[in-house]
Order: structure tokens, then sequence, then C-alpha cells
């Protein structure tokens, strides 16, 4: 039997019709993931009988009533491990359920299979994992993007139908745009923190990846809202996404900031994003250049304050409560040391290092309160542009998805692929990336990603652009060679 | 000439502020529960979990700010204090760095705060001020116990909610850091903000001290004694710790910076980490917690909640009540023991008179029975009532004590006790005139006496009156009837 | 902010790590080309420029004083490398 796994509309119709039930969609998924994850690499661990068991109990009068979820390997599901892709963490199970997973359950929905990451959400590539990366299915010697590569790679290889992942500097949005999916990073705050295993504490951000935007504001819908339990959630409305879909981009106003379209960006990236502008611009929405002038330092504070939170935020894992510990340790500091260099990979000791090293007496004024006053500037660049447009059309990331192992030894140049990604996680506001063209590399295809970014909590703006532009073009639709 | 030295001494205490739940979690705070039996994914500092501050905690912190008169800013934040250490669920501490919620402040030493072997020095009574620098709220850690190769870690305690008060060098002996955490300790516990039991570590205090030639500005190299969890403990730990400093620079040595331990059984500090390793703590502020406001509503309930400062209660009563200094403070010193007084002094005209009583005589009798002051058979108006008896002259003192041995048996009113056993002095002029009539008629020669002025012979015929009457007669009105009968009528033979 | 060196032996110390064979010497080029490009920084004028510590300008988020379940030890220890008796338990702590 096939099932329609690209579309949670469809899914959600059969099971309402009676013609399948929950746990056929998670036998189907099973059977893609028993097929392709061995190439792909996205899924780390999978218990199908739990998830079985789950599905049986779903109610499948809620909206996401018997919907199987992937979830990244950094969010909490109790009972089932937790291993941020880290051998620091192997043999860790959750003792408790971050708020997501409480709501997509409360939704009806099935969180199955835990899939594949850098190590704490660290990387652009998938390829710091303790797992070995993930792979792209577009084109199995590249890399799906990073962090979330898992989520990506999963979902548009058909593993899986909807997935989780968390976007700290554009980890949704950039696998995303490299396996030719929708990921959207919501506004921080949107979305409870609380049970996400915590990387850069002010920027991180949970949201979803999907085939269709539509899928993608159900699951958003289905997660987001005020949490006690996490006070940088914010109390506000939560919007019906879904049922702001419609509507068209008539008498939408989209900026186009000329920082955003740089020399030494790849060409087809650039003529795929300038053509998805003409073509909302055919569909009547309104263009202007744009200005968000302090673009060129968000990275230079980026790797100032997410080190700097994470330097903090993973000095937990020690070994004394959880995770790996270093045997026959000579005494407590060299358990800690040893622990942690055994358990740590080289991306995530790196960013400790710098982290700890910004924060360390007498430099922290130079850099993190510096890096703070820069954050400052780059949310005044978003508000006053904010002022003359509704949302703003970039590239999702500089180029399509590069070649595994390519940027591996050269930090810099990694980091440098978040250039488009990182302004909206310090502004600490939402964007989306729909597939917008490909790339034509060495006889296959890869996808492109237009990044839609709207204002603080104005979510239900650009998923009414991305669903207009995606059912206008024919990108979503295509499938990878797998 | 021998170089007389000074000790300066400094404090950091971290005490234990009264909620019902930790700091940044819903788990109970308790004591005496079996380990890890009171924690939580957030308190055992679990991956991708988050701290929502207990607001109570906050409001309490404030409340003693204001009450030690300090300063409270507008705004105030958390910020994470990192280092590692296995008693620590996230090897950061979440804690206040630069922006603290009480800034400044103090606390006055009264002479009864003093040991008391020193209540009668002259420092004892001159009401110094010891400054405060700030007070800031934090997590506490976790308790390890010590095995042969191995440690234990128990993390009910951690994320406790502590406040951190910590003294500017203002404290020049031994005895005055008695009395300040004596007097810290009685503000803690009676505003309710702190049980500050000291068994249970809920108070516990960092000593730093130096000592230097008097009259010099510079500060001499400090040591810190840690750890100290009891207030005599601190007394005699720093007297030990100024000797021996003394004695080292008074030989020419110098003294290492260093933290010690006190042993209270030996009575000596000795040298817990010599080789100080630099702190760098890296503190930024937590970007899992939200700035605090004051000013939006805790500034204000923090002041609805204040009490009077027990000195200034004891001055209270010495200035406006007369009763003396010592019952003061001792009345002062316990909130229930005030508030009963205050109760049974209210619209009373001898104030001081039942001071008296209630510190002896129904202070002795609760003892005696091993009641609290809360289970007191005897109502605050009731022994108002018996004083004002005796002021009155309807009972005398001895019979006073007689109607209190019953009021506190049956908790029966004072003016029914009297009635019931017909202890009432007589005061009918009518009845003792009858009574003074037969004594003049049987005792010619003392009326003479008493006609030729003698006293003493008044005294006897008063006393032979008290006699008829069984005592219950009022003996200042039987004498003024004796005399007014002698010496107003001539017929009375 | 002039040219910058990291004292990576200082800093792995801090933060607990230690290092690999090797790692110390490709992390010390590394960190110093990050730091160089993070320099860039000081090209801006900061001067009355408010820091930003969190995207949401709130204030006095709390949770009323209500104690809540704590969860069962088998739990609490659950994922302990070491325990026994009820105690997480570590090498010798030394003070
Ligand atoms: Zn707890």
């Amino acid at each position: 039997m096939s099932l329609p796994l690209e579309s949670v509309a469809a899914l959600r119709a059969q099971l309402r019709a009676g013609e399948i039930r929950p746990r056929d969609i998670v036998a189907a998924i099973r059977e893609r993931v028993e097929a392709h994850n061995p190439a792909l690499n996205a899924y780390v661990h999978t218990d199908w009988d739990a998830a079985c068991a789950e599905a049986d109990r779903a109610d499948i009068a809620l909206p996401l009533g018997g919907i199987p979820v992937a979830i990244k390997d950094v969010i909490a599901v109790r009972g089932q491990p937790c291993t941020c892709g880290s051998g620091i963490l192997q043999g860790h199970r959750s003792i408790y359920d971050a708020t997501v997973i409480r709501k997509l359950r409360g939704a009806g929905a099935i969180p199955a299979g835990r899939v594949n990451m850098d190590e704490f959400a660290m990387g652009s590539s998938n390829e710091n994992s303790y797992y070995g990366p993930c792979r792209n299915p577009w084109d199995t010697s590249r890399a799906p993007g990073g962090s979330s590569g898992g989520s990506a790679a999963a979902v548009a290889g058909g593993l899986a139908v909807v997935a989780l992942g968390s976007d700290t500097g554009g980890s949704i949005r950039q696998p995303a745009s490299f396996c030719g999916c929708v990921g959207l990073k919501p506004t921080y705050g949107r979305v409870s923190r609380f049970g996400l295993v915590a990387f850069a504490s002010s920027l991180d951000q949970i949201g979803p990846l999907a085939h269709n935007v539509e899928d993608a504001a159900l699951i958003l819908g289905a997660i987001s809202g005020h949490d006690p339990s996490d006070c940088t959630s914010v109390d506000r409305p939560v919007p019906d996404f879904a049922a702001s879909l419609e509507g068209g981009v008539k008498g939408l106003k989209f900026g186009v900031p000329k920082e955003y379209f740089i020399p030494g960006m790849d060409p087809a990236v650039e003529r795929a994003v300038r053509g998805a502008i003409d073509h909302l611009a055919r569909e009547g929405a309104e263009i202007i250049d744009i200005s968000l002038p302090h673009t060129e330092y968000a990275i230079a504070s980026y790797y100032i304050i997410a080190p700097a939170e994470a330097s903090s935020n993973l000095a937990r894992f020690d070994g004394v409560r959880y995770g790996h510990r270093a045997k026959d340790p000579a005494d407590v500091i060299d358990c800690y040391a040893r622990t942690r260099r055994e358990g740590f990979g080289s991306e995530v000791k790196r960013r400790i290092l710098l982290g700890t090293y910004v924060l360390s007496s007498g430099y922290y004024d130079a850099y993190y309160l510096r890096a703070q006053k820069v954050r400052t500037l780059i949310r005044r660049d978003f508000d006053r542009a904010f002022a003359s447009c509704d949302a703003i059309l970039t590239p999702t990331a500089p180029s399509p998805a590069f070649r595994l192992g390519e940027k591996l030894d050269d930090p810099i140049s990694m980091y440098l692929g978040d250039v488009f990604t990182i302004a909206v996680n310090m502004a600490g506001t939402c964007g989306i990336s729909v597939p917008c063209g490909f790339a034509d590399e060495g006889g296959g295809r890869l996808p492109i990603g237009l990044q839609i970014i709207g204002r603080p909590f104005g979510e239900s703006t650009i998923l009414r652009a991305a669903h207009h532009y995606e059912r206008t073009t024919p990108w979503h639709r295509e499938r990878p060679p797998i | 000439m021998k170089t007389d030295y000074e000790p300066v001494i400094g404090l950091e205490v971290h005490c234990q502020v009264r909620t019902r739940s930790k700091m940044f979690c819903g788990c109970r705070t308790g004591f005496g529960e079996s380990p890890n039996a009171l924690t939580c994914p957030v308190c055992l500092g679990h991956p991708g979990v988050l701290p929502v501050p207990n607001r109570e905690a906050i409001v309490r912190t404030i409340q003693t700010g204001l009450l030690l008169g300090c300063q409270i800013d507008e705004y105030c934040k958390f910020d994470r204090k990192n280092y590692f250490y296995p008693d620590m669920p996230k090897n950061y501490q979440i804690s206040q760095y630069d922006m603290p919620l009480c800034r400044g402040g103090g606390v006055t030493l009264d002479r009864f705060s003093f040991p008391k072997d020193a209540q009668d020095s002259p420092e004892a009574s001159a009401r110094k001020r010891v400054h405060l620098t700030r007070i800031h709220l934090e997590e506490d850690v976790a308790k390890s116990t010590h095995f042969d190769t191995t440690s234990g870690i128990d993390f009910n305690r951690a994320g406790t909610p502590l406040m951190e008060i910590v003294t500017e060098a203002d404290i020049a002996s031994p005895e005055e850091a008695f009395a300040f955490l004596t007097a810290l300790r009685l503000i803690l516990v009676q505003a309710g903000v702190s049980d500050a039991d000291m068994e249970k570590g809920q108070l516990r205090c960092d000593c730093n001290v130096s000592v230097r030639p008097r009259g010099q500005k510079a500060f001499g190299t400090k040591c810190e004694i840690k750890n100290m969890n009891s207030i005599s403990g601190v007394r005699r730990a720093l007297a030990y710790e100024i000797a021996r400093q003394i004695e080292v620079v008074s030989a020419g040595g110098r003294i290492t910076q260093e933290t010690r331990r006190w042993d209270d059984d030996i009575g000596q500090t000795s040298t817990m980490r010599s080789k100080e390793e630099a702190h760098d703590y890296r503190y930024f502020p937590d970007p899992d917690l939200m700035p605090i406001r004051t000013t939006d509503g805790l500034l204000e309930e923090a002041r609805a909640r204040l009490i009077e400062l027990p000195g200034a209660r004891a001055d209270r009563y010495t200035r406006d009540l007369g009763v003396t200094e010592y019952d003061a403070s001792v009345l002062a010193s316990d909130p229930h023991l005030a508030r009963f007084f205050e109760a049974a002094a209210s619209g009373a005209s001898n104030p001081k008179g039942i001071a008296n009583f209630l510190l002896n005589d129904l202070l002795s009798a609760l003892a005696s029975s091993e009641k609290a002051l809360s289970e007191c058979p005897v109502q605050p108006a009731d022994l108002r009532e018996l004083v004002g008896l005796i002021d009155a002259g309807r009972i005398n003192s001895k019979q006073a004590k007689e109607v209190f041995r019953e009021m506190f048996e049956t908790g029966a009113a004072p003016a029914a006790i009297v009635r019931a056993k017909g202890l009432e002095q007589v005061s009918d002029t009518g009845a003792i005139e009858a009574l003074a009539r037969q004594v003049i008629g049987a005792h010619p020669g003392p009326v003479q006496d008493v006609r030729d002025g003698k006293a003493s012979a008044l005294n006897f015929l008063t006393g032979q009156v008290m006699k008829l009457s069984k005592g219950k007669a009022n003996p200042k009105l039987a004498s003024e009837i004796i005399a007014r009968m002698i010496k107003g009528d001539p017929l009375v033979r | 902010m002039g040219k910058v060196e990291i004292d990576v032996a200082y800093v792995a110390h801090l933060a607990r790590l230690e290092l690999n064979d090797g790692e110390a010497e490709a992390f010390q080029g590394q960190l110093d080309g990050v730091l160089g490009h993070i320099a860039a920084l000081g090209r801006l004028d900061l001067e009355g420029i408010e820091p930003t510590a969190h995207a949401a300008p709130i204030h006095n988020v709390f949770r009323a004083d209500e104690p809540r379940e704590s969860v069962p030890e088998s739990d609490a220890l659950a994922n302990a490398p070491l325990a026994a008796n009820g105690l997480f338990i570590t090498p010798k702590i030394v003070e």
C-alpha cells in the first residue's frame, strides 16, 4: 500500500475515511526507514513497537491525530534516548517530556523516531555527529545541512511526514534549503524551549520541517503557545496558522535587502532567488529595496554570544548525574576533564573553548557585552525594515548543499555559510525557507531555498506568502532520486 | 614597645529563605528526607530543563533588605556564576552579580545580642551599626558525604533559595561578630523570612579576617574561614584566628592569603586551600531568566509585610511603657512573647508591672509545666486584670500569686477566683469600723499610746484588726479608720 | 580589540576539558582565526547602545511558591553512571 506520506492533510483524509489506521502510517514510515536509512543515516534511534502502540491509542479526531513526527535528538521524550548527537550522552534516556512533545501528543501526534543532528546543534553540515554524517537525499555525497540535517533528510527523503528541528543560527532553514523541504524558525518565545537541550539559550527555537507549507503551519500551531515552565516563552495568543494560509500575496510588500546578494554567492542561488522575487511580483506583491546595514556583523557577534552561552550550558555534562563517565578517574577534576575529552567532539570543544574565553576575566566587556550591543543594532535594522515592508525576501544559504568533508577543516568558511540565517536569530524574529529552484551540479540537481523573514510574531504573514509561492510554483513537488 | 594589633572582620552569611518550594523548581524544601527524594529534572540539572524563579523568595529577600535599611534598585537580574563542583547540578550557580536585589543597609548591635560575658563591656553599649555591602539571592548547592575513596551526593538541598548577606569589613572583634549574627538571626526569624536554624544548616557563614597595627589604614592579608555553622563557633574561631595572625606578624612573619577551616573540637583553624586557584567565574546574565523589576508590585508587597525590628521594639517598651531595659530586650527578642505582652499591656496603667509578672511568674509557670506560650491557659487580658487588682489594692501580692496559680490551672478570670475564694480585701468602711471599735475597746493602753503619737501602737492596732478580719481587711484603710476613730472621737475610750 | 591570542591551556582548564593530542595546536590556529574575524566588531561605534540580552523585552516572570511532586528516586538515579544508597557517587571530593 502506498500512503501519501508527503501530506498531513491527505493522510488525515484517509484516516478519517477509515481507509487507513495510524499504525499503517507508522508501518509505511518504518518500511521507508528500513530501506533508505542505511544510505541516509537520518534516524539515530527508532522504537517502532512503541510508536505503533502509541498510534493505536491516537485520537484521529484531533488536529494531528495519528500523524507520526520525527524528533530531532535534542528534544526530550520521556523514556527515549536523548543524546544530542553526542558521545557524552550515550545511554541517556530522558526522564521527562519536553513541552512541545506534550503539545504534539495533545494534538494527537506520535513522536516517532529520533533524527540525526550536529552534536549539540553545533554545525551546518550534520558532519559533527557521534553517529556519523547524515546524507543529503538529493546526492548522498553531500551534506544535508545542519544542524537539523536528520530532520530535513528524513522529510525530504520520504522517511518522515513531518519533523521537529531546532534553529539557533539557521539550523532549520539551511537544511530545509539544502534538502528541498520547508523549514520554519518561529519567533523567539513563540514555542517553549522546555525540554530542548540548550545550545545558545537566547537564540534557540524549535520549529517544524515539512513537505509543504500547510503541514509546517499545522505543526507550528500545535507546538506554539505560552509555557509557564519557560520564562522566555511569550504570553500572547496563537493565531490559527493553517486557517490564515489563503489570501495570496496581493497587497503584501516585500523588502529585498541589498546586503543579502553578495559577491561570491553561488550564481544558481542568486538566479533562483531573483526568479522567486520576480514571480512574487508577478503574483501581485510589491517589491522594494531595503537595507539591513549591520548584516556583516551578525556572524561575528553570533560567534561570541552562541559559544559563550553554550560553554555554560554544556558545563552540566560532567559524568556525575547522567551520560558518559571516564573510566578509573584519579580524582574529580580528572573525571571531569577526561569525561568531557572523551564525550565531546571537536566542534563542540572548539566552541566551548571560544565561549569560555570570551567570558573569562577581563574579556566580558570587549566580547560579550559588545556582541549584545551589536545585537541591538541588528534588531533595529529589522525594526526599521519592517516599518516599510511586511516581509523580507533573501536566499536561505549562499550555496546549495556542499560535499561532505569539504569544509570540515575550515571552521570559518563553515561559519560564514550561515550568513543569511543568523541575523534572524539575533533579532529574535521568524523566518521560513521554501524550495525555489535547483542548481545543476555534476549531472544531478540540488535544491535551493528562498527565505522569507517576518516581523516578530508575524508567522501568519510569512506562511501565507510561502503558501502562495508554493502553490504557484512546481519546486515542492520534485522528489529526490533515492 | 609592643605593637597593638586590631582585627578587621567581614562576614558573608548564607541564609535559607523560608519557602515551601525550591528557588527554580517545584520540589519541596525539606530536611531529613531520604537522599535525592526531593529532586526533579530541573534541580538535577538534566539536559533541556529551564528554571522559573520562585516569586516568594524574591519578595522575602526584598523584605529583608527593607528591614535592614538596604537600597532596592528598580532593575535587578540573575546571572550565572560558572565553576565546576560535583555539588552543582549545572556546574553554574544561578546567582546575582552586578545587579543584586539589595545594596547597602546595616544591622545595629544592641547590648543583649553580645555574648553574656561581654554585655557589660563598653563595645556592647556602643550601639554600633555594622554596614552591609549587599544582599543577593541565589540557589543552594547539594550536600556531599565523603567516604574512603568516593563521595556521595544528595541533591535534596540543591536549588533551595539562599540569601547571601555580605557585610563591609566593619566588624572589630569576635564579640561584635557574635552580636551581629545574633541580631541578624533574630531579625530574620522574627520577620519570618528564614527559620535560620543553624543545626539544619539554614544559616552558614564565611568569615574574612585580617589584623593590622592599630591606627594603620591599610588592611593586612586576610584569611577566610569557611562554612561556620554556629554563632558561638564563629566567636571562638575568630578569637583563635586573630591570636594566630597576631602571633605570626609579631614574630616578623607574613600571613598567607588562604582558606581555613575551623575544628570546634580541638579549637583550631587549619589550612584548607593554600594555593588559591584564581577565581574566574565568567559571570554573565542568565539568558533563561528575565530581568526583575522591583517597582512592579514586588517592593509594594515586601513593604506591606514589614515588621518592627526587635531593637526598635525594645526601645519603644523602655521609652513609652516604662519597662526596664533588660525586661524590654527580653520581651522584644521573642515575637510571641512581645505579642502577648503588648496585648496584656494595651490600655493598662502599669505595663512595667505586667512585664514583671509576665517574665517572672508566667514564664516560670510555663517552664515548670513544659508548656509553650501559645498553650498558655492565662489570657493577656486576664494578666492585665490581675495586675490591676494588685494596683488597686484589692488583693495583696501574696494573694496575687495564689490567684495566678489558680488562673494557670483552670484558666478562670482573676476576679472570679478572688470572689470564689473570698480573697478580696475588705474595703467596706462600715465592716472595718466595727472591727476597729472592738479592737479599740479591748486595747486601751495602745490607744493611749496612739494619742501620744506613737506610730508603732497604730501598727499594733491595725494588726489586730487584720487578725480579726482573717487577713481580708484592706490594711491601709484599717489603719486610717483606727487613727480617725481614736483622734477624731473623744468618746472613744 | 587588537590582535588576540587565546590561551588555550588556561581556557581548557577553566572549561574542565582535556584535549586530545594535536587538538591544542589545531584549536589555537582556528580560534585565533575566529577571533580575528570577530575583531571586525571593533569598527563599530557602540557608544550609548543598550545591550540586548533577551529577544523579547519582558520582565518579572515568576512562579508561585507552590510545591509540586518530585520525581521518584528511581527516575532521579536512572541515568547515574554510579549510584549507591540513593546517592550519586563520584570520585572522592577533596575540598
Ligand atoms: Zn526540583
